[in-house]
């Protein structure tokens, strides 16, 4: 009798001491679409371009089983990217981490906008003029100035 | 046989064009007419003599002949004669053969036009045209040759080379590699040449630009030459990019059709800056502005086209490190440095000589919005460089190669392309000249006050996703402008001159084809959108594996797996075929096959999508995997695309209103007379 109890007690020792995620896990399968859900964002470096959860090949297979087996042991989305870029390096990932020559492609794209909207406001003013007028008291003047402009571009054009 | 005389041909055509280009730029500096005559035959000769290469590579692809290295790249005995033929573009040399077909063909039509009014602009037109042509032809000549031939040399060691090496044996492989199971693809057949001829017209007024600047005409005869070629280019690269989006969707099987792929967005780039420069050239018509701007939009463009075929050809996108053992890669490096720095400093050179003839009156005019319209085409189009160059200049500096996907594009270029859906609302409303907001607001608020009550409809309906709410409002705004423009015009027509409203639209149509076919081009733009959006935001995905009458649900859809079959082809595939059952709402629906074509000689599989079209959504069903025992239970991944047939109708109304816009409308005798009559005045 004592042995089948000291079985047990050490039994329900290890579950309790055990991470909680690895009895859950035993629990669940995770299912393709949590699986995809991690794979969607991620590139094999074989398969340029391809995302790895539509990939047919057998190493992305092999990847996508790869994510299935750390969601089970209990692994969440970044610790299972980070996983993968220890082994194959940044390009896994489908931006690059923000960090060193990698902020180049987050910070060109604001500074070429407001370096071009700058340019553009500039080269506005430098060429505006203050309108005239007599123009557009004749636009205004106009019974209809929509019929006169269509009519006036289509006589021009024959 | 066959061989000699295409390498001969090519040969001769490459000299040719050499020839072209230094006595047309002669015959210009020295004054001598006969040269530049003699050149233009030149240019018009290209195309006979390149055609007879290129009629000899077809020969050569259908006839089964393995002893030359490309025919047994890209054929196989079991392919079909049509794809053999098509071979001539699925493989680097026989594609470089073809865009210097494509050129030449553009090249020759241009020598026939009627040089009347143009004569001083042809030398320099010729040179520009040869010297691309020459470039291109000495990729295949030099580098790239097509009819090289495959030999066993004394040691045993397969070699090739287009002459027999010393105690060589010509070597004659049983059958061919045969062509990338990706590339036989109707869409695919078709999508490559519509992109080259994209490609190859946009050299026609570049070359006119350039021509242009030399000859210091600051007037905007080259852009009203031009006008059609320009068109014409910019349907052929809306055909390409459009062709090549539906076979992504048909063959590549993500379900998707647009995936920022770098090869993708090296066509989109000139593409970008072409319908910029389509823009703002109406202003330098119009009001003899942007004259700066848009020779360096078409200069933009031309170097895009070339850098396009650069990443295409030079296995860089695939690693820097490609592209140096490649020798087609520097050559290239150095042609688009070079044309580049020469045409840039011609430009600067006579920068004095292309002021505006007039200037801004009003932040609203269509002028001003035209110029944010092409400030919003170069941001995205310097997004999208970015996003192709940065993987290979983080390789080069720091040796890490990195992935710039679908989701870095898409958060970046979504506002602006919302920005450019808000200007073909407004853009179509605005005068020309002098405007002013209470202007703007009194032809804005019949169409403005209609879209207010999409965007009603939009909250109402239940539509929660902020940027589905804005875009489908901004494209409920175009739509309602496009066709308040199309009804306000036929109704004027109908008012002053009594015809019914269905005449006085075809009339109206009729008569100023260019505009009106921008408002089609804007409203297939709309259509697109629509599509965009719905596949973007509101796409659905499921997965899972079924045993034989297990079911998978998405939505109001329940898929039911039938069974599986496996079977061979003639051509080299082994496939695996499921058998769906589809039910929407408890319904019956149809089946659907999705299935995978393994091709055994290039160990290469295909994933072939299931799909239940209709033109509110896409099935899009996938077969990802099965038990190859048992053939009880699959994999599948279903994919709910709503709204994405929009795209394809979208395209298709985009090419009609591109049709309508570049054919050639009354305005040409009346032109010619008036502008013959300014030249008899002139003297010229």
């Amino acid at each position: 009798m004592r042995q089948p109890l000291a079985a047990l007690l050490l039994a329900g020792f290890l579950a309790a001491s055990a991470p909680p995620t690895l009895v859950a896990a035993q629990a669940e399968q995770p299912t393709d679409d949590e699986v995809n859900a991690i794979a969607k964002g991620m590139y094999c470096p074989v398969c340029e371009n391809v995302p790895l959860d539509v990939c047919p090949t057998l190493a992305c297979k092999q990847w996508r089983e790869t994510i299935r087996e750390k969601l089970t042991l209990g692994w969440n989305q970044e610790q299972i990217e980070q996983y993968f870029v220890e082994q194959y390096g940044d390009r896994v990932l489908a931006a690059p981490p923000a960090h060193g020559l990698n902020w180049a492609v987050y910070l060109i794209p604001p500074a070429v906008f407001l370096l071009g909207a700058a340019v553009l406001v500039g080269a506005m003013r430098s060429w505006r003029r203050p309108p005239v007028e007599t123009r557009v008291g004749h636009d205004t003047a106009a019974a209809d100035p929509y019929l006169d402009r269509l009519e006036e571009e289509l006589r021009a054009r024959g | 046989m066959t061989e000699e005389i295409g390498y001969t041909a090519l040969v001769m055509a490459f000299l040719l064009a050499l020839y072209g280009a230094a006595a047309a730029a002669f015959g210009a500096k020295r004054q001598r007419p006969e040269l530049v005559e003699s050149a233009r035959r030149a240019m018009v000769l290209s195309w006979p003599l390149i055609s007879v290469a290129a009629l000899a590579i077809i020969a050569l692809l259908v006839s089964g002949r393995y002893d030359v290295e490309y025919v047994a790249k890209v054929t196989s005995s079991t392919m079909p004669p049509y794809l053999k033929v098509t071979a001539l573009w699925g493989g680097q040399a026989g594609s470089l053969v073809f865009w210097s077909w494509l050129m030449a063909a553009f090249a020759s039509a241009v020598g026939l036009r009627r040089w009347d009014r143009d004569r001083d602009l042809l030398p320099w037109v010729i040179v520009v045209t040869m010297v691309t042509l020459a470039f291109f032809l000495s990729l295949v000549i030099f580098v790239e040759n097509p009819f090289r031939r495959l030999w066993l040399d004394p040691v045993g060691n397969t070699v090739t080379a287009f002459l027999r090496p010393a105690g060589a044996r010509p070597l004659v492989p049983a059958d061919g590699q045969g062509l990338n199971p990706l590339l036989r693809h109707p869409g695919m057949i078709i999508h490559p040449p519509m992109l080259y001829l994209g490609f190859v017209s946009f050299v026609i007024p570049f070359a006119f630009a350039i021509a242009a600047l030399v000859t210091r005409r600051t007037d905007d005869r080259w852009i009203r030459v031009t006008r059609r070629w320009t068109l014409v280019a910019w349907l052929f690269l809306a055909l390409g990019l459009i062709l090549g989006g539906r076979w992504a969707y048909d063959v590549l099987g993500w379900g998707g059709y647009w995936g920022w792929d770098p090869v993708e967005i090296a066509a989109f780039m000139p593409f970008l800056s072409g319908t910029a420069f389509l823009h703002s050239v109406m202003v330098q018509e119009k009001k003899g502005m942007l004259k700066h701007w848009n020779v360096l939009l078409i200069i933009l463009t031309y170097v895009l086209v070339i850098f396009g075929t650069f990443l295409t050809r030079s296995g860089v996108l695939s690693s820097v490190h490609a592209f140096a053992q490649s020798a087609i890669g520097p050559m290239f490096f150095a042609f688009i440095g070079i044309t580049s720095i020469v045409s840039v400093r011609l430009l600067l050179d006579r920068w004095g000589d292309l002021r505006g003839e007039n200037q801004l009156n009003s932040l609203i005019s269509r002028e001003s919005l035209f110029l944010l319209n092409n400030f919003l085409f170069i941001i995205i189009l310097a997004v999208c460089f970015l996003g192709v160059i940065f993987p290979l200049a983080s390789e080069l500096f720091t040796g890490q190669t990195v992935t710039v996907g679908p989701e870095w594009y898409e958060r970046i270029t979504g506002p602006l392309f919302a920005g450019l859906l808000l200007l073909m609302g407004v853009a179509p409303l605005s005068a020309y000249g002098s405007s002013s907001w209470r202007l703007l607001g009194r032809q804005l608020w019949v169409p403005g006050a209609l879209s207010l009550v999409v965007l009603a409809g939009l909250l109402l309906g239940g539509v929660r996703i902020w940027a589905a709410v804005l875009g489908y409002w901004l494209a409920g705004l175009v739509a309602l402008v496009t066709l308040y423009e199309f009804w306000r015009g036929a109704l004027a027509r109908h008012r002053r001159h009594g015809e019914s409203v269905p005449l006085a639209l075809v009339r109206l149509a009729g008569r100023n084809r260019r505009r009106y076919g921008g408002y089609i081009i804007h409203l297939g733009v709309v259509l697109m959108a629509l599509g965009i959006i719905g596949i973007e935001l509101f796409q659905t995905e499921t997965q899972g594996t079924l045993a034989r009458g297990e079911q998978l649900t998405l939505g109001q859809h329940v898929l039911v797996f039938e069974g599986l079959t496996q079977f061979g082809t003639p051509d080299g595939r082994e496939v695996s075929r499921a058998e769906v059952s589809v039910y929407k709402d408890g319904r019956f629906v149809g089946q659907l096959f999705p299935r995978q074509d393994f091709y055994v000689a290039a160990n290469q599989p295909m994933t072939i999508p299931g799909v239940r079209s209709t033109l509110e959504e896409d099935l899009y069903l996938l077969l990802v995997g099965w038990e190859p025992i048992a053939q009880q239970g699959a994999t599948f991944k279903v994919f709910h695309n709503p709204l994405v047939n929009f795209v394809w109708l979208g395209g298709v109304v985009f090419i009609l209103g591109t049709l309508v816009a570049a054919w050639p409308d009354r305005e040409t005798a009346p032109l010619r007379r008036s502008v013959q009559a300014r030249a008899w005045v002139s003297g010229d």
